[in-house]
């Protein structure tokens, strides 16, 4: 079967099979050669691809749940999604979401994933209290900051490149409703939304939309979202039926005019400041959710995206030469976010640190590699990092400098024979 | 309500009792050979519906055990859904191998009338109960690559249109399903054309509002009826050269 993520690029001929029960993963973790973990491939690169995947999706049973605590035990198949419809009517939210409830809590363990509020409540794996993990030879090992804590801080972040994470218990936090008190806040430039950004760092959940086509006066021009969890408004929700994009776009609808367009419009179209107003808590995690394949608007060569993390000393110079390439070379992204993240934790592979992050959407194209090449050695220069579950093409100089902890993960990976068993693209590239 | 789910480990019986949770809050007992699978279901649609969940062993090739375990039920159902089924590669296994052919049809058709015999005698002296047997539309006319399964889907649509004859006057409804393609663990080796593929839950879906609705023969999704339809009115002299 062809299989891709959510990028699209590259496309594989693979070989997949579902697993429900143990015993069957156990059976396919004997046959001879190497696999990784798929769970909804909502990665965008090539680390949920192998010639040989397992998919766990259908690994999708919650198993327990403590009214009193709010910790959830359930397989590592089920979806974001399917965990709010259940715990949000009762009260209960993630403690930690990404911008996406299309994702398993499998994929969300081992990338490790971060939401807006990353500056006040870590990674996801802050919410795992322990998983059970499936090793090369097939036993069962538990995880938890306790029990094989090396284990754990292993394969939190990653990249299924430890074993299949079978399941999770995981701390929900209590709401009061369904509703966001937000506030919007449009910035001229850098200086503005990286004070703005302090400014509103008592908020939970804050995230930016940044124009990346703007030079000069204002470069770094952007609409700051921040919010709370409201404590009126009802505790039920329902998802917007997606509209789903039918087909793939030509590849020359996107260009530099359309997304000077479209950053226009969406910059304009924004009220200067709103504060406190109460909105429902699926378009304010989840805007892209509502639009089904938006991953075809690329057109059929499919896309990236680059993420990068700064430390926040490097942030501001940083970004200012960064985003001055991006506006030079007329590469523009509908979606690019940025976000100031807090500190960074100690697993070996998650990607946050305290600094500015910058995620862009990019069209693949001849000229997208080499580009890219050049704002890796920026990004290396100021002290920074590249997001794996995000990333289809660095290299593996580029992941050495900015990710310390490899030769760690890359001794534990040979010690435990994690290497000759679990590997993607993604891990070959990289020689980890 | 409660619900008998018979081969309840089936990807649509569990969107099934999944949808008859949400919409009805119904009990729920699911029967089926995998016990670890169907424990596991237990408690996952009991968070997530909050309704009363069990589970026990049930084969329905052990013809001998039917009565027995019909018998040692402590609430008797109101709906009973059958959803086991069996459906092998047929040129290198049905057709070579007999025993394989004769597990097609204990599965999909004798184990399922056997049974479902016993269903039909106890809510015949109720006077009420819905049977809901789920066929396919492969046992509309046989193909030469799957006329071995679609002969025992054949074989329960018959069994399924007597019985509703026969209990209509009883106050007890019965309803055949006939799908096309699902996306479950039986069609996972398949390369199946997305866009005539349901998941699941949308065929759930279709089979809770039938039953609402107390329809007698459901396509699902809806466009199978056509699709069949056309199949059905080709000459048996031009079919017999087609390549189905
Ligand atoms: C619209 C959109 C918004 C996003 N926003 C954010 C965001 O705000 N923050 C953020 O951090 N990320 C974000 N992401 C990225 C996404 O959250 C991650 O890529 C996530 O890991 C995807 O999960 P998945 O279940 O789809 O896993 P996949 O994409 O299938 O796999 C991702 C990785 O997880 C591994 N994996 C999956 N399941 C298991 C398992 N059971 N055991 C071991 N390894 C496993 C895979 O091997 C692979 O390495 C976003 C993605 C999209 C499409
Ligand atoms: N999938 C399709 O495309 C499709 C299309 C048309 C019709 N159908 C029909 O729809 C029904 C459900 O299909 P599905 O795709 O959901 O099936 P499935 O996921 O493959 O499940 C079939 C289930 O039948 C159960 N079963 C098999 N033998 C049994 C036995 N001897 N006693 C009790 N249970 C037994 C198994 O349960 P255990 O695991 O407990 O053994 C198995 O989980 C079937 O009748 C099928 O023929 C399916």
């Amino acid at each position: 079967m062809e299989l891709t993520s959510w990028g699209r690029y590259p496309r594989i001929v693979a070989s997949g099979e579902h697993f429900e029960t143990r015993e069957q993963l156990k059976r396919q973790m004997d046959r001879d050669g190497d696999l990784i973990a798929y769970g909804m491939g909502r990665s965008y690169g090539d680390s949920a691809l192998n010639q040989r995947v397992v998919f766990s999706r259908r690994f999708n049973k919650i198993l327990h749940f403590n009214p009193e605590t709010g910790l959830v035990a359930c397989e590592s198949g089920v979806s974001l999604q399917e965990l709010i419809s259940v715990f949000l009517p009762q009260g209960w939210f993630l403690s930690v979401t990404p911008g996406t409830r299309l994702i398993t809590v499998g994929g969300a363990i081992a990338s490790d994933v971060h939401g807006k509020n990353h500056h006040v409540a870590g990674c996801f794996s802050t919410s795992v209290d322990s998983f059970e993990l499936m090793l090369p030879g097939g036993d069962v090992v538990l995880c938890s900051r306790e029990e094989n804590e090396r284990l754990f801080r292993a394969t939190c972040g990653g990249m299924g490149l430890t074993g299949i994470i079978l399941t999770a218990v995981i701390r929900l936090q209590k709401v009061k409703s369904a509703f966001i008190r937000e506030t919007v806040k449009q910035c001229r430039n850098l200086e503005e939304i990286f004070n703005c950004f302090e400014k509103y760092e008592t908020l939970p959940y804050s995230v930016a939309w940044i124009d990346c086509l703007e030079s000069g006066e204002k470069m770094g021009r952007s609409v700051l979202m921040a919010g709370e969890h409201a404590d009126t408004g009802s505790l039920d929700m329902d998802f917007n039926q997606p509209v789903s994009i039918p087909f793939d776009f030509p590849g020359f609808c996107l260009n530099r005019y359309s997304v000077k367009l479209f950053n226009r419009l969406y910059y304009h179209t924004r009220s200067s400041f709103v504060e406190n107003r109460l909105v429902p808590l699926d378009p304010f995690f989840y805007p892209l959710d509502s639009i089904g394949h938006w991953n075809r608007i690329y057109g059929k060569g499919g896309f990236t995206q680059y993420q990068l993390v700064l430390p926040k000393t490097a942030s501001y110079e940083g970004l200012k030469s960064i985003l001055d390439r991006i506006a030079k070379q007329g590469l523009g992204s509908f979606l690019a976010v940025l976000k100031l993240c807090g500190p960074a934790n100690d697993n070996d592979l998650s990607f946050p640190m305290q600094g500015y992050s910058l995620a862009l959407d990019l069209k693949i194209e001849k000229r997208l590699f080499p580009f890219l090449n050049e704002l890796d050695r920026i990004v290396i220069d100021y002290g920074g990092r590249l997001y794996l579950t995000k990333d289809v093409r660095m290299s593996k100089d580029v992941f050495r400098k900015g990710y310390p902890l490899w030769e760690t993960f890359a001794e534990l990976r040979e010690t435990m024979g994690m290497k000759e068993k679990f590997n993607s693209l993604q891990s070959r590239r990289l020689e980890v | 309500m409660n619900l008998l789910v018979l081969g309840a480990n089936s990807d649509v019986a569990y969107a099934v009792a999944a949808a008859f949770a949400r919409h009805e809050k119904a009990s729920i007992l699911l029967a089926s050979r995998n016990m670890e699978l169907l424990e596991k279901k237990v408690q996952d649609l009991t968070i997530r519906y909050g309704v009363e969940v069990s589970c026990c062993y049930f084969d329905v090739t052990d013809f001998e055990s039917h009565s027995a375990f019909y018998e040692s039920l402590q609430k008797k159902p109101d709906v009973v859904v059958y959803s086991a089924g069996y459906m092998p590669e047929q040129q290198e296994d049905a057709q070579k191998n007999y025993k394989e052919a004769q597990k097609i049809f204990a599965i999909n058709f004798s184990g399922a009338a056997a049974m479902l015999e016993v269903v039909a005698a106890d809510f015949e002296k109720q006077g009420h109960g819905t049977i809901i047997g789920i066929s396919s539309v492969a046992g509309e006319r046989g193909r030469q690559s799957n006329y071995i399964y679609g002969s025992s889907k054949a074989a329960f649509n018959s069994y399924l249109s007597g019985m509703r004859n026969r209990l209509c006057k009883r106050g007890v409804h019965v309803m055949t399903v006939l799908p096309g393609f699902i996306h479950t663990k039986m069609t996972e080796s398949l390369e199946l054309p997305e866009l005539l593929t349901a998941q699941p839950e949308e065929v759930a879906e279709d089979i809770y509002r039938a039953f609402r609705k107390k329809k007698n023969i459901i396509y699902t999704k809806w466009f199978w009826r056509w699709i069949m339809a056309v199949i059905k009115g080709i000459p048996e002299a031009v079919f017999k050269r087609m390549g189905l």
